[in-house]
């Protein structure tokens, strides 16, 4: 590796996570609590905008409002709670939110002066195993945080988050099985760059999607969206699997006991994960970065503005799902527990497993390559 | 006899729940798309919108006292207010109408008469329990202060708030 490349790695890195994914986190939290105020027939926060003026500009420095506010208040400690693992759990579920963030494409590659600059930070071999792996970590911040705080509400929502994340995450691995046999690939680029010629993997329309084979594949890929939506919900924590921390019965959960900016982190890092997996779903089934109907994919040598394009048909393509979230969430009850358990054991754990055979049948009768 | 209520049968469809879902989506996106609109948002802009003039008769703000149409201090000081009060808000030194006073037959008037505004919950008993119809709640409903002390509303001030009301008991008015 040369200097320069160590160089632009670095630059990759934070420009990606501290000016591209921390704002991005920001402001989806200033987007939930608008698009949430006019789902009620309400206004949401719409006036700080420049300091010191009438300026609001439709509310949008409320995020950097609150992150001031967050950092002013008082960071208070009870006495009653494990003090090394009670600080060490906030980091714990942002840090792995933001390390995923390395594996995804962000865009093709920006060709600066012929020096080609790929949009991804790490370009793994294993991308959505190194997500997985990463991203489980962070249930050990909120089981460490509901122990750690020794109270009973913070316990009962850590228990309840690690049972469901534990049952949640067989069925999001599973449902990722059939993809990864599709792709044939467990590179997040190359994947990308196969549905950039070949269709996104739902809407094959371009390429060898239009063919018997891209058409019947058409199904187990929806079967294995829907899981891999609902079972991102339930692992970001996401209404309606809030169970962790539902207000209701839990007061607020495992983070109960937090104030300022150690909360902060904790909700933070659930819209981080909320991000990371909006832009994992997007890149398996989305086609990532690519433009529709395949257009600039038979260029070998990419231009700069379709590197730029890439770059914002991936943000737009995100910011749709984050909203779908958001819409979500503002619109369904929350389950009760055995309802989430059943169906993450009884329903979704078989229907992906079923899903991997008719998948592997699909691919073996139907082969036309 | 007894009646037996028949239990609904759920269709397949009904009992998993999708379409309801579904159409529960569709009612907040309807929403959105309506105050996205700017129609049926019914958030008031507070401090430059106001609903003043809309509050009903029965608004109950600030609690105040007044005085009848010959200036004189309703309040007889009997204390009533201030034991039914539930967050223990007035605080009242009754004392003596001296002798060569208009009004001595009266015999008590309020030296002091405080209302602790933080404490105070705009619940209207004391409205409602005085004989004198001497305390009233107006429509004030802004009180704010920079300061514990400030919060606390003295006799002046109440008077101040209260003004004068007309024409409600005229047990000690000799011209009716
Ligand atoms: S309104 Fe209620 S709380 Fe307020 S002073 Fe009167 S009795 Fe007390
Ligand atoms: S305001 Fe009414 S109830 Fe209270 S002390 Fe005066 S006369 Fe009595």
């Amino acid at each position: 590796m040369e200097w320069i490349d160590i160089a632009v790695t670095l630059i990759k890195i934070v420009v990606l996570t501290f000016m591209v994914l921390l704002p991005m986190i920001a402001y989806s939290v200033w987007a939930e609590r608008r698009v949430a105020a006019k789902i009620q027939n309400r206004v949401g926060p719409n006036r700080s905008g420049i300091p010191f003026t009438k300026i609001g500009l439709a509310g949008l420095g409320q995020p950097i409002a609150d992150g001031l506010k967050f950092i002013f208040k008082e960071d208070f400690t009870p006495a009653h709670v494990r003090t090394g693992f009670f600080w060490l759990a906030p980091a714990l579920t942002m840090v792995p939110a933001l390390m995923t963030c390395a594996v995804i494409p962000f865009g093709s590659e920006l060709n600066i002066a012929g020096y080609k600059v790929p949009l991804v930070i790490a370009d793994l071999n294993v991308g959505p195993l190194f997500i997985f792996a990463i991203a489980s970590l962070s249930v050990y911040g909120i089981v460490l945080a509901g122990w750690a705080s020794n109270s009973k509400y913070p316990f009962l929502g850590g228990v309840r988050s690690t049972s469901q994340m534990i049952s949640y995450e067989i069925s999001l691995g599973l449902s990722i099985v059939p993809i990864i046999m599709i792709f044939g690939e467990l590179n997040l680029t190359e994947i990308v760059k196969w549905q950039d010629s070949n269709g996104w993997l739902l809407l094959p329309l371009w390429g060898e999607g239009l063919s018997m084979q891209g058409w019947l594949l058409w199904i187990p890929v929806v079967i294995s969206f829907v899981i891999f939506t609902v079972s991102m919900f339930a692992e970001t924590n996401r209404l309606p699997f809030d169970l962790p921390e539902c207000e209701t019965e839990l007061v607020a959960g495992y983070h109960t006991e937090y104030s300022s900016m150690k909360f902060a982190l904790f909700f933070l890092g659930e819209y981080a994960a909320m991000i990371i997996g909006s832009g994992l779903a997007v890149t398996l089934f989305l086609g990532g970065w690519s433009l529709p109907f395949g257009i600039g994919s038979d260029l070998v040598d990419k231009p700069l503005w379709l590197g730029i394009a890439h770059f914002f048909s991936f943000i737009i393509k995100m910011v749709g799902f984050i909203l779908f979230f958001i819409w979500v969430r503002w619109s369904l009850p929350r389950f009760r527990y055995d309802q989430l358990m059943r169906l993450g054991w009884v329903f979704f754990f078989e229907i992906a497993l079923a899903n991997v055979f008719l998948t592997a049948f699909i691919l073996l009768f139907f082969n036309n390559r | 006899m007894a009646i037996v209520v028949k239990r609904p049968k759920l269709t397949f469809g009904e009992k998993i729940y999708l379409s309801s879902i579904f159409k529960g989506m569709m009612i907040t996106m309807g929403h959105f798309w309506r105050a996205l609109l700017g129609k049926g948002t019914v958030t008031m802009q507070y401090p430059e919108e106001k609903w003043d003039e809309n509050l009903p008769e029965y608004y109950r703000g600030a609690p105040a006292l007044v005085t009848d149409e010959q200036d004189r201090e309703r309040c007889v000081a009997c204390q009533l207010c201030e034991f039914i009060c539930p967050p223990r808000a007035i605080t009242i030194i009754p004392e003596e109408i001296p002798s060569d006073d208009k009004w001595a037959k009266v015999e008590k008037r309020p030296q002091q008469f405080e209302i602790d505004m933080i404490r105070c919950i705009y619940c209207g008993l004391c409205q409602e329990v005085c004989p004198e119809q001497a305390i009233f709640l107006r429509k004030d409903y802004a009180i704010t202060g920079t300061s514990r002390e400030e919060m606390v509303h003295d006799k002046s001030r109440l008077y101040e708030i209260g003004g004068v009301r007309e024409g409600l008991v005229n047990k000690w008015n000799e011209l009716k």
